[in-house]
């Protein structure tokens, strides 16, 4: 127990518990998400994040950026936001890509033969494998980390607060990952096609019979999950700035554990669990120290459950008004 | 009585295979024991045996996959020329993969010891692979002679087979603390991974350290975020920081430390010597100084840079010398006519002789003697050899 360095560092810790709290929220919606319509923990949805964190960095790669080397790749504040809004876009487009395929091949056609939830199951965690693997197998550098060229000059701060340092990476991370949340409760809650995934996440059969069509709303919500993946893939290799093959694994569990923590299936839960996660792991490894931090991050789910079964806010996709 | 007969003859089959099996391994051990038996140098030169083979186990891929190619290339090297100088001797590394983890190592060892051909081994590559290994060859008396393990509790274990090539930990960390006091450190933020090798190191850092050791913390190397440990080092504000641990995560965290504004001198053991941490690392690397017990890849003997060029196609690499004077002793043991493991072993403890990395001499413990600490800094993204820590 170290409280001095609890005091000095809580303000710093909290920041940094915030973006990764946001990362943290942006991958559990996935989870979320395909839970609430499906009823399924869809394990794949961690790989699909790793392959978000490629996309980012093959897109710098074909633009030839290579701030690894010191020099600022871009020569005015258009061509900055241009880049980044590049990779965002790509790291989406291929995150997005890879849900919607995964769906295809791994689970509809079990739904198709009304398998066992169990073996829904399976099929998540072998897709999750077999997506890590050809990565490792296949990659330029196989299991070796690839080290990602920082595309913002990551060391600027925009303001502090109580005297700590906000930086821009953070900021952005931060700022992005509440604004992605944004668009999609307005989705689900304000669009045609939102009533659909509440319709099908309250009762998929009655859904079908009033007309909806699940299959396709299956597909968006994997999409929509893709997306958000995508999306925080981006901003976490803004200040993590490397990759590899099994990247998505730890975060993927602890996104995971985000969403159950939040209560899985509800979309703000997914934020409540993914930012009190973070925070809660930077403060407890500030007080015990680095080593510690899985140790509290799920002392802290347990202890939440015990009191909140379903989680911090329930579970309730369908029910929830946003 | 037909069935009687399938009995019969299901009973004979098992009987054979039985047998075949029994044959071979015998045959095997025989062949090992004759080759050893028969071994002879020629007037000519040139060594005569067969069915004789080196083992290595380290790793060879995953995140510290660079360190375990280094040792094979810079054995193979060896054993290339050796092959070359003596056509009736062919001599072969037989490559185990236990991606620098102990739990993968372990039954990799068992196959190890139970290949007759292995007389002696060429590793385990890391430490927490050679504590957890190391009852196994002992047990089977194979002989090892590690290039890379430097945990300084290995060596008190009392194991009769256990070698190592280059200083321990215990050496290398009064050589960093040492380099600390040289370049005027005041407060020093020293972390670690909580690995065998990275938390060994950086424990005797902080005592080594005393006072002057300000502030500590231990990462996951697994984690999403070392923000925690980074800004501990911030908040206390520290001149230098001390890494116990490997390159992969070495590299994310310098980033994330200058990330965090952190303008403290980076320093690291032999696990973060690597080309592979510049790579990830950019710019952030610069001015990094890392100290190893192993020679510095640019240190290395002309004549072996350039048949290891020549070779490879790069320049030699952390712990591809120190592999090669492992192998160098083995194949001395071997054209000395020891081709059984406990001859090996025995012909280890009476070896005394120049290797290129240094005068190769075991103690009765299995260390090496001398105690070496160079140290290697980042400069212009290159790794720049500094010499021996005075």
């Amino acid at each position: 127990m170290d409280w001095n360095n609890f005091v000095d560092t809580f303000w710093q810790n909290t920041m940094n518990g915030l973006s990764l709290g946001a990362i943290y929220a942006l991958i559990a919606l996935g989870y979320t998400l395909v839970y609430g319509v499906l009823r399924l923990i869809n394990f794949a949805h961690s790989e699909i994040f790793m392959l978000g964190c490629f996309g980012s960095f093959a897109t710098l790669w074909a633009l030839g950026i290579d701030r690894i080397n010191g020099d600022n790749p871009y020569k005015s504040g258009v061509e900055l936001i241009g880049i980044l809004a590049l990779c965002l876009v790509v790291s989406m487009a291929i995150s997005a890509t890879a849900a919607v395929t995964l769906e295809r091949i791994a689970y509809r056609p079990l739904r198709k033969r009304n398998a066992p939830r169990l073996v829904f199951l399976i099929s998540a965690i072998g897709a999750s494998f077999a997506i890590a693997e050809a990565v490792a197998l296949f990659g330029a550098k196989g299991r070796e980390e690839y080290g990602l060229p920082f595309v913002l000059n990551e060391k600027d701060v925009l303001f502090t607060v109580f005297g700590a340092d906000m930086t821009n990476v953070r900021f952005i991370a931060i700022v992005g990952a509440v604004v992605m949340m944004v668009l999609l409760t307005t989705f689900v809650s304000r669009t045609r096609t939102g009533r659909g995934i509440r319709a099908v996440a309250q009762d998929a059969e009655t859904a079908r019979l009033m007309g909806v069509n699940t299959d396709r709303i299956i597909f968006i919500t994997f999409l929509l999950g893709g997306l958000m993946a995508g999306g925080a893939a981006f901003l976490f290799e803004l200040f993590r700035g490397a990759a590899r093959y099994d990247t998505g694994f730890v975060l993927g569990v602890k996104s995971f554990t985000a969403a159950v923590l939040g209560g899985i299936g509800n979309i703000k839960g997914a934020l409540l669990g993914g930012i009190t996660l973070g925070v809660v792991e930077l403060w407890g490894a500030g007080l015990f120290g680095g080593r510690w931090t899985d140790v509290i991050a799920f002392v802290v789910l347990v202890s939440v459950l015990m009191f909140r079964p379903s989680g911090l806010l329930g579970e309730t996709l369908g029910r929830a008004r946003a | 009585m037909r069935k009687f007969t399938t009995a019969t003859a299901l009973l004979a089959g098992v009987a054979l295979i039985a047998a075949g099996c029994g044959d071979d391994d015998s045959a095997s051990g025989a062949t090992t024991t004759k080759a050893g038996a028969t071994t002879v140098k020629p007037a000519g030169g040139g060594v005569k045996c067969s069915g004789i083979a080196l083992g290595f186990l380290g790793a060879l891929t995953g995140d510290a996959g660079a360190l375990g190619q280094n040792m094979v290339d810079g054995a193979q090297l060896k054993v290339d020329e050796f092959n070359k100088a003596n056509p009736d001797c062919k001599i072969e590394i037989k490559k185990f993969d236990s991606q620098g983890a102990p739990d993968k190592a372990t039954p990799l060892a068992d196959s190890i010891v139970q290949d007759k051909s292995i007389v002696a081994l060429i590793g385990p590559g890391f430490s927490g692979e050679t504590k957890a290994t190391m009852p196994k060859f002992e047990a089977a008396t194979l002989p090892m002679i590690t290039p890379g393990a430097t945990n300084a509790k290995l060596q008190t274990n009392g194991w009769k087979t256990f070698h190592r090539i280059l200083a321990n930990d215990d050496k290398q960390a009064p050589g960093v603390v040492k380099l600390l006091k040289s370049k005027g450190a005041k407060a020093v933020g020293v972390i670690d991974d909580g690995s065998e090798y990275g938390k060994g190191l950086a424990d005797t850092v902080r005592k080594e350290l005393g006072a002057l050791a300000t502030s500590s913390d231990a990462i996951d190397p697994k984690a999403a975020d070392y923000g925690a440990a980074v800004n501990k080092m911030k908040a206390a504000n520290v001149d230098y920081v001390f890494y116990g641990g490997y390159y992969a995560e070495a590299a994310k965290l310098v980033k994330q430390l200058r990330a965090a504004g952190v303008k403290a001198v980076f320093v690291a053991g032999d696990g973060v010597l690597d080309e592979a941490f510049i790579k990830n690392a950019g710019s952030d690397a610069e001015g990094s100084l890392l100290t190893a017990t192993g020679l510095p890849p640019d240190a290395t003997p002309k004549a072996f840079a350039d048949a290891y060029q020549a070779a490879y196609k790069k320049p030699p690499a952390l712990y591809s010398p120190e592999a090669y004077d492992v192998a160098t002793v083995f194949l001395d043991a071997i054209a000395a006519g020891k081709v059984t493991r406990a001859d090996i072993n025995a012909f280890i403890a009476t070896y005394d002789k120049p290797g290129i990395t240094k005068q190769l001499k075991f103690l009765p413990d299995g260390e090496i003697a001398g105690d070496a600490v160079y140290f290697t800094a980042v400069e212009g993204g290159k790794l720049v050899g500094k010499g021996i820590i005075k």
